[in-house]
């Protein structure tokens, strides 16, 4: 699309060199949330509260007695993360006012999985996004609960294998598909909700900083290939991550103020999503008319994204 | 008996005794270390036609089993400590709508996120009071596999019979420890039915009037009657009330139907009491490592004896008063900082000689954490 005129945007040299998120964590191999988090926050920059949500990030950067987080960072329950956010946010706000500390851009993030995100955590998120709160939440969607050891989650795709929806005699794997966050959050009429994707770094990262520079809330959704529980090798996470583009899987796209815009082009055609699952023992049983069946519902699902891409106009367009 | 042969851990366990006790229903969310229950029965209770499923938090476990259950399902949920905090609301409707249901609870270190992957016992009183307002509930405990099995088609049975939700108190230690499991032959330990009403089709049924014997006949929710389910006070069409005589008469039945059966609800087993000068009270895990101790002292001659709780709700207080008025001095075992020491306390006679030996660390208490205690009550040590 449009790459010209981010043009300057796209240079690796114009990235923060600091590094907020420090190595040492004990994430597995090929561990793409933790990438995703170094690179969230090259985004955010130093200014940043984080409220982590319970989950894998939060176990692997606070091994005790060491921490990877360069900056403030707070560990909630599981099902809070964004009402804290929201509540160190409405904090920074009133001492502002009142002068009691400098008046600096500091930006609250709640940052959590996707069960943190989907699914108990859903009622927090909603609630601070619909109190329009100055704040970001990241969601890092790895598709099932990783940290108490793959079980499904809301955001586990059609078909896929977790302990707790194993294929067998009586099923083939997760039944449904994945809740589309992202379109929830637009209904909450934030102004900046995007999908990101660490296999795409400056398109991460840019998206980010464009949340980061928003007053109110916005969401990112960003996918984290989990080699450990989507049982793949861990020296692919950045092609698997690639393919979920290319497959037409994930799309990477953002909606701001209202209008839908695809940030990294997909190929035409579109790669088979076989090429995508079969590099994955969570889809190692899936039968032909099953992977039929994924094909045409990406199909169907990135024809219903090109059709607003397409047609919804903004919110200054539309008056 | 070899094929009843199985080696597995407690929570597997649990898994087997709740299949064996007719569950067909579970709702559940991932939460260490309970999560292998929710594993295992996604696998088992498909291929027996029941029903499992992960919802989407906590809450939404507690309150999915409370509907299969009126519908006339038996079901359970498993948790841990913070999904045990959010699920407390619900809880207090089971009471108070009577709904059967069984709620594992195995327990780690708390507060908060505390410590996942640790043992400890600090939800006693939770299980008790977690829930708001006035009540009674029952709870259950285990320290090994066998026992594990017992007490989870025990829950079914009471949660039946008393037609409330029963707690089972599982810990870390007791749900990760594989060890031998002997399979019980179907019908060796009874099993309760669901009891359902004799009230015909078109004919009023009642869903809270006790019969003579203080049980409460069930009717299929949305089956061929139509009653009224609520949270409320209520009379015995289901219907709110606060009338001050119709409260008061809910609020007694509700706590008289298991305070009134603590005799009939008590599980609890006894080592080298007879004779014993010493006695530890332990449960759950904590009562293996008293077991070793006592068994240890034994053989050096000292009369140390154990009784081990396994129903810590309704409190036996009666059977633990008898139990120590002989013994010189009484040592609780547990691993927190005292909360069946305080039942203990007051059940007893003398409860200056009510002595306490925890381990609140994360780690497991050891025979020494008891021996020192004991040593320094015997006037050994310093």
């Amino acid at each position: 699309m449009s790459i010209v005129e981010n043009f300057d945007l796209y240079a690796p040299r114009l990235i923060d060199k600091g590094e907020y998120f420090s190595m040492g964590h004990t994430g597995c191999a090929g561990c793409g949330e933790a990438l995703a988090t170094r690179l969230v926050l090259k985004g955010l920059g130093k200014d940043t509260i984080v409220s982590n949500a319970t989950g894998c990030l939060e176990i692997i950067s606070s091994r005790y007695p060491t921490t990877a987080w360069e900056i403030p960072w707070i560990h909630v329950a599981f099902e809070n993360a964004a009402a804290v956010a929201a509540g160190v946010e409405s904090g920074l706000k009133a001492l502002r006012r009142k002068g009691r500390i400098p008046d600096r851009d500091v930006k609250s993030v709640s940052m959590a999985g996707d069960g943190g995100t989907a699914d108990i955590g859903l009622q927090a998120l909603s609630g601070a996004m619909e109190r329009g709160h100055d704040m970001i939440h990241v969601c890092y969607d790895n598709e099932a609960y990783m940290n108490t050891g793959i079980q499904r989650s809301s955001q586990t795709p059609f078909g896929a294998w977790s302990t707790t929806s194993p294929p067998g005699e009586v099923s083939f794997g997760q039944r449904t598909w994945k809740k589309n966050i992202p379109e929830i959050m637009v209904a909450h009429n934030v102004a900046y909700v995007a999908t990101a994707n660490p296999s795409y770094p400056l398109d991460l990262i840019r998206k980010v900083e464009k949340a980061r520079k928003l007053k109110g809330p916005s969401y990112i959704h960003c996918l984290s290939v989990c080699p450990t529980g989507w049982r793949m090798d861990s020296s692919l996470t950045i092609k698997v991550g690639r393919l979920a583009l290319e497959t037409g899987i994930f799309p990477l796209y953002e909606v701001e103020n209202g209008k839908y815009r695809i940030t990294v082009d997909m190929p035409e055609p579109l790669r088979p999503v076989e090429d995508y699952l079969k590099l994955q023992g969570r889809f190692r049983h899936l039968r032909p008319d099953k992977i039929e069946e994924i094909q045409a519902r990406v199909n169907l699902e990135i024809k219903k994204l090109m059709n607003k891409v397409n047609y919804i106009q903004s919110w200054e367009e539309l008056g | 008996m070899k094929k009843n042969l199985l080696f597995v851990q407690g929570n597997e366990a649990c898994v087997e005794a709740a299949l064996y006790a007719g569950l067909e229903f579970f709702a559940g969310y991932p939460i260490t270390p309970s999560t292998e229950i929710a594993e295992l029965l996604s696998y088992r209770l498909p291929k027996k036609g029941g029903k499992f499923i992960q919802m989407e938090d906590e809450i939404s476990s507690m309150c999915a089993i409370i509907g299969a259950s009126l519908t006339g399902k038996k079901v359970m949920t498993a948790t841990s400590g913070p999904g045990f905090s959010l699920k407390q609301e619900a809880i207090g409707f089971a009471v108070m709508t009577e709904t059967p249901c069984v709620i594992v609870n195995v327990q780690r270190g708390g507060p908060s996120t505390g410590l996942p992957t640790s043992v400890s016992q600090g939800d006693i009183m939770q299980a008790r009071w977690g829930t708001h307002g006035e009540h009674a509930i029952i709870t259950l405990t285990a320290s090994n596999n066998q026992d594990v099995f017992a007490m989870t088609v025990e829950a079914f049975n009471l949660s039946e019979t008393f037609r409330s939700p029963v707690i089972l108190l599982f810990d870390e230690v007791v749900a990760h420890t594989r060890e031998r499991l002997i399979m019980p032959e179907p019908g060796e330990i009874s099993v309760v039915k669901r009891l359902r009403t004799s009230v015909k089709e078109g004919t009023d049924y009642h869903p809270y009037l006790p019969r003579e014997d203080g049980r409460l006949p069930m009717s299929d929710f949305g089956g061929v009657h139509r009653y009224n389910v609520t949270g409320l006070m209520h009379d015995m069409w289901g219907f709110p009330s606060d009338n001050p005589k119709i409260v008061y008469g809910l609020m007694h039945h509700l706590v008289d139907k298991i305070e009134g059966h603590t005799k009939e609800i008590t599980r609890i087993k006894e080592f080298f009491i007879e004779d014993a000068e010493y006695l530890l009270i332990s449960y759950g895990s904590s009562a293996r490592t008293a077991l070793h101790v006592v068994e240890n002292r034994r053989a050096r001659g000292e009369k140390v004896g154990l009784l081990e709780i396994q129903t810590l709700w309704p409190f036996p207080a009666d059977t633990v008063r008898k139990r120590c008025a002989s013994v010189n001095c009484v040592i609780v075992v547990e691993m927190n900082m005292g909360q069946i020491l305080h039942e203990v306390k007051k059940a007893v006679d003398d409860p200056d000689k009510v002595f306490l030996a925890n381990q609140i660390n994360g780690s497991f208490i050891t025979p020494t954490d008891i021996l020192n205690i004991l040593r320094i009550i015997q006037g050994k040590g310093s």
